[in-house]
């Protein structure tokens, strides 16, 4: 019963495996970061993508890693939307500080309602997240004298990103300001759920009494990934607004909400990768579909939603290789066919 | 006055009419191998949910190394040296027993809330992860997912899991439930190997198994004590026999 002598070695490199980034990440920021010349009439585009990326990165955060559904998430995407955007409004216009005063905003307001939400079922869960976020967007409707109200918080004038780059009318400054965040965001997202705290995380999300039985207090690692996750949103929320140059009151809508959680629902959660495939597959079908169909594109979202999670996200991962594999075996087939009748 | 690793004071759990718990007063000395038997229903998992802190007595005191911890949750009492497995497996499907050891490691030793180092960079702690499943025989499947592993396999993980809390006392509901013959010599040569300085209360329906392992035995009968003796008391006591044996004559 005694331990092979490379086992710890090999368990050093177990526990910490997925802390590296893999080659193939790699590739996929560079072929990102090709776009601003492969695709420049594309950039406003793609710096929606990147910004959804982050927001639906947030999101992860608590759904994949530890388990808290949330109708409201978009909550946090708001505060620092406005933040950022008042902020700009009043004469501080460095994109930086912003998006700092944009996080700190939002995980501000995430860890006082993130209080609510440690308690309760899934649909309590659901319910709290979807109120408090009901509640922000009515109490900026009605606050006009600071955010504008429904006509938007108009005003905001950004200056040159880290002093050196103008926000541009191409989106050229925008999608790498949004990009390099995200990938700097990312990296650190990476670094937290490949931790010691990470792992906690995940043991809370997998059974909180025996997490409770190794001495884990629970309810404070929920804070914390709460806390971080609205700080992450609003971040994202920070980037649209100053990308925008103005914040509307649908920053803090329903809609939004709902958005992230299809993205990451659609990319899968608990991987950090879901949101940033599930927020390219998104907006590139609404942007195809609503070309096709400009008012029913949404069916068929909802079609590859009900699809993705009546199947699930392993079963067709796992099954497109071998779909692949069938239809090569059978392309090969028909190529052997006529040779085989051959004398 | 003896040392005594955990005690109780006349601990009462009621449950609507049903009182589960009822002044139950025990005694571990430290270091004890103390068994804790009763047929079904005799309140043996409610006292220990009340030990652990799952549960709140509604009346008496808990004393754990002459500490009041009746009102403390169950992570502080885990802080202070009182580990427990479970009757029902209580694991983390989705992660590896390796995962689930290291996690215990570095939760004993406060890095849980660690967000930055990555897990594993600390090589101590690795390494005596590995060590504590080496002891189990779970260092082959240390990196499967805990739920895929076979039944036998999970119920030493559970027990793997509670070690790595390196506990001063170490409550075991029911090891042994549900594994297979060969597999309990298994459990039962691991308690036998524990440091003596543990103290351990066994909570056991396999007779050959407490009577092999239990210096001092408490039986229970309606979440009150029945009885408490040394081992070759209790299997000579005819009320024992008659009561929980069942083979009274």
């Amino acid at each position: 019963m005694t331990a092979p002598a490379s086992a710890p070695l090999s368990a050093r490199s177990a526990l910490s495996r997925g802390a590296v980034p893999p080659l193939l990440e790699w590739a996929a920021w560079a072929a990102a970061v090709a776009c601003v010349f492969v695709l420049p009439s594309k950039l406003l585009l793609l710096n929606e993508i990147a910004i959804l990326a982050l927001f639906a990165l947030s999101l992860d955060l608590i759904l994949g890693y530890a388990g808290i559904v949330s109708l409201g998430h978009g909550a946090f995407f708001g505060v620092g939307a406005y933040a950022a955007g008042l902020l700009a409004k009043h004469g501080f216009g460095d994109p930086v500080t912003g998006l700092f005063a944009a996080a700190g905003a939002a995980a501000l307001v995430g860890f006082v309602t993130s209080f609510l939400v440690l308690r309760g079922s899934d649909l309590t869960k659901l319910m709290v997240t979807l109120g408090v976020a009901m509640m922000l967007f009515e109490a900026a409707n009605r606050l006009d004298w600071i955010t504008g109200g429904a006509d938007g918080l108009q005003g905001v004038v950004m200056k040159p990103v880290l002093g050196l780059w103008d926000f541009d009318l191409f989106g050229r400054t925008a999608y790498l300001y949004s990009l390099g965040t995200l990938f700097i965001l990312f990296m650190l997202a990476r670094r937290i759920v490949h931790s010691p705290f990470g792992l906690s995380l995940r043991a809370v999300k997998g059974n909180a009494l025996r997490a409770g039985a190794l001495g884990i207090v629970p309810g404070r690692r929920l804070v914390a990934i709460y806390t971080l996750s609205a700080a992450y949103a609003g971040v994202a929320g920070g980037l649209t607004a100053q990308t925008t140059q103005f914040v509307s009151l649908d920053v803090l809508d329903f809609t939004r909400s709902a958005d992230v959680l299809l993205v990451l629902v659609i990319g899968g959660a608990g991987n950090l990768y879901g949101g940033l495939v599930g927020a390219g597959i998104f907006r590139l079908m609404q942007t195809w579909l609503s070309g096709i169909t400009p008012q029913y594109w949404q069916f068929w979202i909802g079609l590859l939603l009900v699809v993705i999670v009546l199947v699930g996200h392993e079963r067709l991962t796992r099954g497109l290789p071998r779909l692949a594999a069938a239809a090569l075996r059978r392309l090969r087939g028909k190529a052997d066919a006529p040779g085989s009748t051959r004398p | 006055m003896t040392d005594f690793a955990l005690r109780t004071t006349a601990l009462v759990r009621r449950f609507g009419g049903l009182v589960a718990t009822d002044r139950v007063s025990l005694e571990v000395a430290r270091g004890a191998r103390h068994a804790i038997i009763g047929p079904n229903g005799a309140g043996k998992t409610t006292l220990v949910n009340l030990l652990t802190g799952v549960l709140k007595p509604d009346e008496g005191r808990i004393l754990l190394a002459g500490e009041d911890v009746t009102d403390l949750p169950a992570p502080a009492r885990v802080r202070r040296g009182l580990a427990r497995t479970f009757q029902i497996n209580q694991l983390f499907p989705a992660l590896t027993p390796l995962e689930t050891v290291a996690l215990a490691v570095s939760e004993r030793e406060g890095h849980g809330g660690d967000w930055f180092r990555a897990a594993g960079s600390r090589a101590a702690e690795v390494d005596e992860a590995v060590e504590i499943l080496g002891r189990f025989g779970l260092v082959s499947v240390m990196n499967e997912r805990t739920a895929v592993l076979p039944y036998g396999k999970q119920r030493l993980l559970e027990i793997a899991a509670a070690i790595a809390c390196r506990p001063r006392v170490l409550l075991l509901d029911e090891p042994a439930a549900g594994v297979p013959e060969e597999e309990r010599r298994d459990i039962l040569a691991i308690l036998a190997a524990l440091p003596a300085d543990v103290t351990i209360v066994l909570i056991e329906h396999d007779m050959d198994l407490v009577f092999s392992f239990a210096e001092r035995i408490t039986v229970m009968v309606d979440g009150a004590i029945f009885t408490e003796g040394t081992a070759a008391e209790i299997a000579r006591d005819p009320g024992v026999r008659a009561v929980y044996l069942g083979e009274g004559d």
